[in-house]
């Protein structure tokens, strides 16, 4: 057996990803202010970053061929945060010209 | 030979219809119209006289039997019925309750059907020749020759047929053909009046003529003739007061002869008949149409002999009827009116033989009157073509130079008429006189001798009165305009110059299809510049008359030879001394001939050929009177004479007899037959000289009398009124009854039906308001009541705030986990 601490479990990392969601989560169903519940969805998508990595250490430890898939993946969700980022905080913009507001909770046109 | 008389009919019938549908659309020439015609007719005629040589003179062993062509197999089964009910009272022991009624299409040659036979397509070759000629330039030929073609086949058939249902087609058949035929100018509304009369009246006889037929099939139970009168000869004789099954059907039967044969009452359409053209006339108004009801009297003269209180009736109406036509055939003025009105009185004359018994001399006379009757039509016929349609005889005289002739033809037959002997008329009315007298059937036969003997008188009288107007004397029409005036109402309406010719006026005559100024109709060239004319105008002027071409005057010629030796096939018994026979000639011998038809109320059987004295038979006696040994009564009178002497004993007591009240003067039959024979010219006589006096010698007497006696004067020239009471007593009530009934119709059944209407509308007024409130307000607050109960609910849903669609989203997403990983994840705790 290795060092337990140089070498850690697979399931920790998968549990610290697993916290990071719930919290992301969270964030996305209770906070009101519309530009942290963006920083919220970011924090979902890099726990989902997270548990890709933890896969692709331990892959290769294992010794299987595709170890470095994750670490690609990785790459693609970082960039698409980013670009979904982009226009998500275009919509807000679009939004708060409309309704002068960033407090979620106001805005509800679609209420009956 | 006489196996094909199945060909008779049927060869005229395929001229007409030959003509009929091919005449006009293949536009055969008058030549080959009249020549498919005449062709077919001779031929028929031809035909006949073989069958009826071979049948009754060719030694065959058929004579006297009826011949039937289904015993040669020429005949079908024509309608196969299924089981009749029989009269129950009927006596005969061979009738059964039911029978099964099968009526076959075959034809009979018997003497009676072949005298008739050879009359009426003899005398019709010589009328279809005649109108070859006098249709000359119609358009309408080829419909004219196909209707008297479908005439001849009806007639035909009428008289060949084997049994009562052959005989009522046709019977209708030509009453048809007698509306096609007399409507022939369909566009002149006395026409068209004319030939709707001819039909209806007809219709109403036909009516009595049906019920008989139903009567013989139900008390018979069959309607073929050699059945139902080899059964009806054993029922019992039915005298004067009793009235039976017998006479019923007697009484039907004579009604149909008065509508066919023109009998009081129903004798109106025969005068208005003659708007059809003249050979119409001459063949079935003088000839062979209206002897249809004698044909059908003598053919059941077995059932007439039955009754003898129809016996009665029959010579009554004929002598009504002969001395009522007589009477006004006097005052009028149009020749063919005058012609019409004696063949009424003419059929009288032979209803009145077979009213008395004699049956055997109606025939005679029918087939003498078919010769001079036939040749005096078609001889008014060429004098109305010689002066251009001229039929007023007041506008003619002096004929006798420019249509020579057609005068010495014509006398033939105003001698034969009058009944001079040797012409035919002579013997033939002589002998109907005699038995009249003679009668031992019914009662009261002086009477009918009486009636018969003035109306002969007339007859004489107004047949001169029409020599003289037409032939002798002044040339009239030199001086008064001449017409063309169809009949008498016409005639004064022209005078008065209310009406235009109309006789002249051009007919149609066809379905025209002609340019607007062509001229259509009948070409003469005297008509021609009428055509343009304004019709009030001119009248002809004085167009010389002309005689007629071969075509017309030819046939006249062998009637005339006809009437004048036609009547020798019936010298009578009282010429004995010099024939040394009571009927010469043997079977050649028109009382010879028929006598096996002639049922003998004596006997109870048919006559024996030949006028054998069955005296010796002493059948079963008749009904309710004494038993009288039925020896031919003064044994020279065989049963030849319809049984009369032997009669004596079977119809009881007729009372005064005129000719035994004469012979028990003179002690002497002979001297009894000669003094009715002399009585008959001496009337005849009279009636000539007083035609003369009237219109020959004393032309002013007739005006003066006319003045003197004018009640009597203005009925006869009204015909005693007989259509205007008609017209007022039925055919306005019926007018009236239709408009009632109609009133009827459209009140109260329109009114029930629009009534339901209208009930049914506001019955669906009443639904449609139900629909409306009841079960649209219940739909409507049913779905009310769900969308208040659960709208909230639903609306609570949509709060429009975002994070609670991602929480949805998510609680979603833990039972989606839960639910496929759920397993898995508890594996991984229970570890």
């Amino acid at each position: 057996m290795k060092n337990a601490a140089a070498n850690p479990d697979l399931s920790k990392f998968l549990v610290i990803g697993a916290l990071l969601f719930i919290i992301g989560v969270a964030g996305v169903l209770t906070r009101r202010n519309i530009i942290v519940i963006f920083m919220s969805i970011e924090l979902i998508l890099n726990a989902a970053n997270l548990n890709f990595i933890a896969f692709s250490r331990y892959l290769s430890t294992t010794g299987s061929a595709n170890a470095l898939a994750g670490q690609i993946f990785t790459v693609f969700v970082i960039v698409v945060a980013a670009a979904e980022a982009a226009i998500g905080l275009g919509i807000v913009i679009a939004l708060y010209r409309n309704k002068e507001t960033i407090w979620v909770d106001e805005i509800d046109l679609l209420k009956w | 030979m006489f196996k094909y008389i199945w060909l008779v009919p049927l060869l005229p019938l395929i001229g007409a219809a030959i003509n009929g549908l091919f005449g006009r659309k293949l536009r055969f020439s008058e030549r080959l119209i009249g020549g498919i015609a005449v062709g077919s007719v001779a031929l028929a005629f031809l035909i006949s006289v073989a069958a009826v040589y071979s049948y009754g003179f060719g030694g065959h062993p058929e004579w006297p039997k009826p011949y039937l062509t289904s015993q040669d197999g020429f005949s079908f089964n024509w309608i196969p019925g299924g089981a009749v009910s029989v009269n129950p009272r009927a006596e005969a022991a061979e009738s059964p309750r039911f029978a099964l009624l099968n009526i076959e299409w075959s034809y009979q040659l018997d003497p009676l059907s072949s005298i008739f036979m050879l009359i009426v397509t003899g005398v019709g070759l010589c009328i279809f020749v005649f109108a070859t000629g006098y249709m000359h330039g119609e358009t309408g030929f080829y419909r004219f020759f196909a209707y008297m073609g479908l005439f001849m086949f009806a007639m035909l058939v009428l008289v060949m047929g084997s049994n009562f249902l052959m005989m009522f087609v046709g019977w209708e058949g030509v009453g048809l053909c007698s509306y096609l035929l007399i409507g022939y100018y369909f566009d002149r509304q006395e026409a068209a009046n004319a030939s709707r009369k001819a039909f209806i009246t007809n219709r109403v006889g036909d009516f009595g003529f049906a019920l008989a037929i139903f009567g013989i099939i139900a008390t018979f139970g069959s309607a073929q003739y050699v059945d139902v009168f080899n059964q009806a000869k054993s029922f019992p004789i039915e005298l004067l007061g009793h009235w039976g099954i017998l006479s019923w059907i007697a009484l039907g039967l004579f009604i149909g002869a008065c509508g066919k044969s023109a009998q009081l009452p129903l004798h109106v359409w025969l005068p208005d008949a003659m708007a059809g053209p003249t050979p119409v006339s001459a063949l079935i108004h003088a000839a062979t149409m209206v002897t249809a009801g004698l044909y059908m009297v003598t053919r059941t003269n077995v059932i007439f002999q039955h009754s003898q209180t129809m016996l009665l009736v029959v010579a009554l109406v004929g002598a009504a009827t002969a001395i009522f036509a007589a009477t006004i055939g006097i005052t009028q003025n149009d020749i063919k009116k005058v012609l019409a009105y004696s063949t009424v009185s003419q059929l009288g004359f032979m209803f009145m033989a077979c009213g008395v018994g004699a049956f055997v001399i109606g025939i005679f006379h029918v087939m003498t009157h078919a010769f001079f009757k036939a040749l005096m039509f078609l001889g008014a016929g060429s004098v109305i073509h010689g002066m251009h349609h001229e039929q007023d005889m007041r506008r003619m005289g002096g004929l006798k130079k420019y249509m020579p002739y057609t005068y010495w033809t014509f006398m033939a037959g105003w001698l034969a008429i009058c009944g001079i002997i040797p012409f035919s008329g002579f013997w033939s009315k002589d002998e109907i006189l005699w038995n009249a007298a003679s009668t031992t059937h019914i009662p009261l036969g002086w009477i009918v001798w009486l009636v018969g003997t003035i109306a002969a008188t007339c007859t004489a009288f107004y047949m001169t009165r029409l020599m003289a107007m037409t032939f002798w004397g002044r040339e009239r029409f030199l001086e008064a305009p001449a017409g063309g005036e169809a009949d008498e109402a016409h005639a004064s309406a022209y005078d008065k110059g209310l009406a235009p010719h109309d006789a002249v006026a051009p007919s149609a005559g066809d379905r025209p299809r002609h340019e607007p100024g062509e001229h259509v109709g009948p070409v003469h060239e005297d008509a021609t510049h009428h055509v343009a004319s304004d019709g009030h105008g001119d009248h002809h002027g004085a167009h010389t008359p002309h005689e007629s071409p071969a075509s017309m005057w030819v046939p006249l010629a062998v009637l005339a030879v006809l009437a004048t030796l036609g009547g020798l096939v019936g010298i009578g018994p009282a010429f004995r001394s010099l024939t040394g026979t009571e009927h010469p000639g043997g079977r050649v011998n028109i009382v010879n001939w028929l006598n096996p038809i002639i049922w003998n109320p004596a006997t109870r059987e048919f006559n024996a050929p030949e006028g054998a004295h069955e005296a010796a038979v002493p059948a079963e006696t008749a009904h309710g009177e004494t038993a009288a040994p039925p020896v031919a009564e003064g044994g020279a009178e065989g049963a030849a004479e319809a049984g009369h002497g032997s009669a004596t004993a079977v119809y009881g007591d007729t009372g005064f007899n005129l000719a035994h009240a004469v012979e028990n003067t003179t002690h002497s039959e002979l001297a009894t037959e000669w003094i009715f024979i002399l009585i008959s010219l001496v009337v005849a006589g009279i009636g000539m000289l007083l035609g003369a006096l009237f219109y020959v010698w004393r032309p002013a007497l007739a005006g003066i009398w006319s003045q003197r006696l004018r009640p009597l004067y203005i009925a006869s020239y009204n015909k005693y009124w007989v259509d205007e009471f008609y017209g007022m007593a039925v055919t306005r009530r019926t007018m009236d009854l239709a408009r009632a009934v109609f009133r009827f119709d459209s009140g109260l059944v329109d009114g029930i039906v629009n009534g339901l209407a209208w009930l049914s509308r506001q019955f669906s007024r009443i639904v449609g308001a139900v629909d409306k409130y009841f079960v649209d307000g219940l739909v409507n607050t049913v779905a009310a009541f769900i969308m208040r109960l659960m709208s909230p609910l639903f609306r609570a849903a949509q709060t429009g705030f975002t994070q609670n669609y991602a929480l949805v989203m998510v609680l979603g997403l833990m039972i989606a986990v839960a639910v496929f990983f759920g397993r898995d994840i508890l594996a991984v705790f229970q570890r």
